[in-house]
């Protein structure tokens, strides 16, 4: 892995610190990255054990953000980081309050399949849609997640771009959430439910965008928030 | 001597300001320094430094030791002229006059560009001598006038209220702290047009530093300040302008609010985040 982004330092201490909290970010993205995933399996599969364990697991990753949350706090007082090393900080901050909202969401989608599998007759049929979209954003959040272990923002612009598939699968879905309820009133409280859950998902696409333009101020010092993806695009050529 | 390489960037201060907020307001350089070399001996110091210095801002040097951020301030009022062996090439321009011209009279230009050294070095004499030591050198004898300058300066260098009424003690009572700030009321007792700060602070603990840094900050009002810190937490409070030297290049200058944040240059990066090229 390359460190020599946070390494260099004449204290060799604060190299330290910088590399356990890069560390200690990444475990977190891995824990929730883990959580989609068992979230998923656990409503696809009516795996009640695995959506308990879902839940359980937010603890966790709740308690890595104090964790890391703590450890910015200390650097950035006794430190006073600037330019890189400033960003990368506030950075982490940001991250890992985007993480922590994957969790959760993470934990909702594992409630619902809990719900779900006690008030629903088998298997509904927008699973396979629902495992689709799931695969989307595992994958943005993977990518961003593993753009943040290099340090480098190479191809960020196709990880934000990805989540306008999210979102057409998500209008997709929703279509048919909508079809079925006009079908079948008696549909309406489990596709609500569905529903919830596939706001879900493509909540988590929508952190792991916010993820991929928090790394760009990082590398770059470039605020790029609330910029449309032409907008991204043509400001990362120009930068 | 052969004339080096140009080798250091220009900054012109107005495109700074402008990048730096976003707008065209105008800034008005008090002072420019133009392909400026200096040598001791044969050893050169300064490589080619051009910068602007905008008025009534507060202008920050940082480098390591020895990169000539002294050398380079100790320029602008001609204290290298005390020094044996000194070439300096190029010019430094305080509003458009070249202050190296043969014409010019140093001890007026000190007159106009007070300098303050990181010790504090108070005269052996009363606070109230101390203050208006510069202007009875000048012949001004009036005591009104001496009284006035006094409460003023003092005021200005936020020491009045804790030395009003001790103005005839001996100067060398005061605390380090209030020491700086009375040798500040000195210098602005003069009305200089540009204050130069050696390591103003560096001798200070850390209330009489917030002190003296809450003073540049109102110093800077009237003044066009410059400050040497080694400091760079305080280059970053104090100044508007931070120019990071090394090895007696000028390598970036910038508003500080972008230099701390975002610098441009891999060697400034280095720097200020505590690494080694």
């Amino acid at each position: 892995m390359d460190n020599s982004k946070i390494a260099h330092h004449i204290s060799e201490n604060f190299n330290k610190e910088l590399e356990d909290i890069r560390n200690k970010v990444l475990t977190m993205g891995g824990l929730v990255e883990e959580q989609i995933e068992q979230a998923v399996k656990a409503l696809t599969t009516g795996d009640m054990e695995l959506a308990e364990l879902v839940i359980k697991q937010d603890n966790d990753v709740d308690d890595l953000e104090m964790e890391i949350d703590a450890e910015c706090t200390q650097i950035i007082a006794l430190r006073q980081p600037a330019a890189f090393d400033l960003r990368l900080l506030l950075v982490v901050l940001r991250v890992i309050n985007e993480l922590e909202r994957i969790g959760d969401l993470a934990e909702r989608i594992a409630k619902m399949a809990i719900y779900l599998s006690n008030n629903s007759e088998g298997r509904l049929d927008q699973y396979h849609e629902l495992e689709h979209m799931a695969g989307l954003v595992k994958a943005m959040l993977h990518s961003s997640l593993d753009s943040f272990a290099r340090m480098s923002i190479d191809g960020i612009t196709r990880i934000t771009g990805s989540d306008a598939q999210v979102d057409r699968e998500y209008a997709s879905i929703i279509r048919q959430l909508i079809t079925q309820m006009m079908e079948d009133p008696r549909n309406i409280t489990r596709m609500l439910d569905m529903l919830w859950t596939v706001r879900a998902l493509e909540r988590i696409g929508d952190h792991s965008r916010y993820i991929c333009e928090h790394l760009i101020y990082m590398v770059k010092g470039e605020d790029v928030r609330h910029l449309t993806q032409a907008e991204l695009e043509k400001k990362m050529t120009s930068v | 001597m052969s004339t080096p390489e140009p080798r250091s960037h220009s900054f012109d201060a107005s495109s700074i300001l402008r990048n730096a907020h976003g707008n065209n307001d105008p800034v008005e350089p008090c002072i420019k320094v133009e392909n400026l070399n200096l040598f001791y001996g044969k050893k050169q110091a300064l490589h080619n430094v051009n910068m602007e210095m905008p008025k009534k801002k507060v202008t920050a040097y940082i480098g390591p030791s020895g990169c000539g951020k002294s050398t380079l301030l100790r320029c602008i009022n001609r204290m290298n002229d005390l020094v044996d062996n000194v070439t300096i090439e190029g010019r430094i321009l305080l509003h458009d006059d070249n202050i190296y011209d043969k014409s010019v009279n140093v001890a007026a230009l000190r007159r106009r560009i007070g300098m303050v050294f990181q010790k504090p070095n108070p005269f052996p004499k009363s606070i109230f001598e101390n203050v208006t030591y510069g202007l009875r050198i000048q012949g001004i004898n009036d005591k009104r006038i001496l009284e006035e300058t006094v409460e003023t300066s003092l005021r200005g260098a936020a020491l009045w209220d804790e030395v009003k009424d001790r103005l005839n003690d001996n100067a060398l009572g005061l605390s380090g702290g209030q020491q700086q700030r009375l040798v500040i009321a000195r210098a602005i007792a003069i009305a200089p047009e540009v204050l130069l700060l050696d390591e103003p602070a560096s001798a200070l603990d850390p209330i009489s530093t917030l002190k003296i840094e809450e003073l540049i900050n109102e110093l800077k009002e009237k003044y066009t300040i410059v400050i040497v810190t080694h400091n760079m937490q305080q280059a970053a409070r104090v100044s508007d302008y931070t120019a990071f030297m090394y090895m007696g290049e000028l390598i970036e200058m910038g508003a500080t609010s972008q230099l701390f944040t975002k610098p441009t240059k891999k060697q400034t990066e280095d720097y200020i985040t505590g690494r080694y090229g």
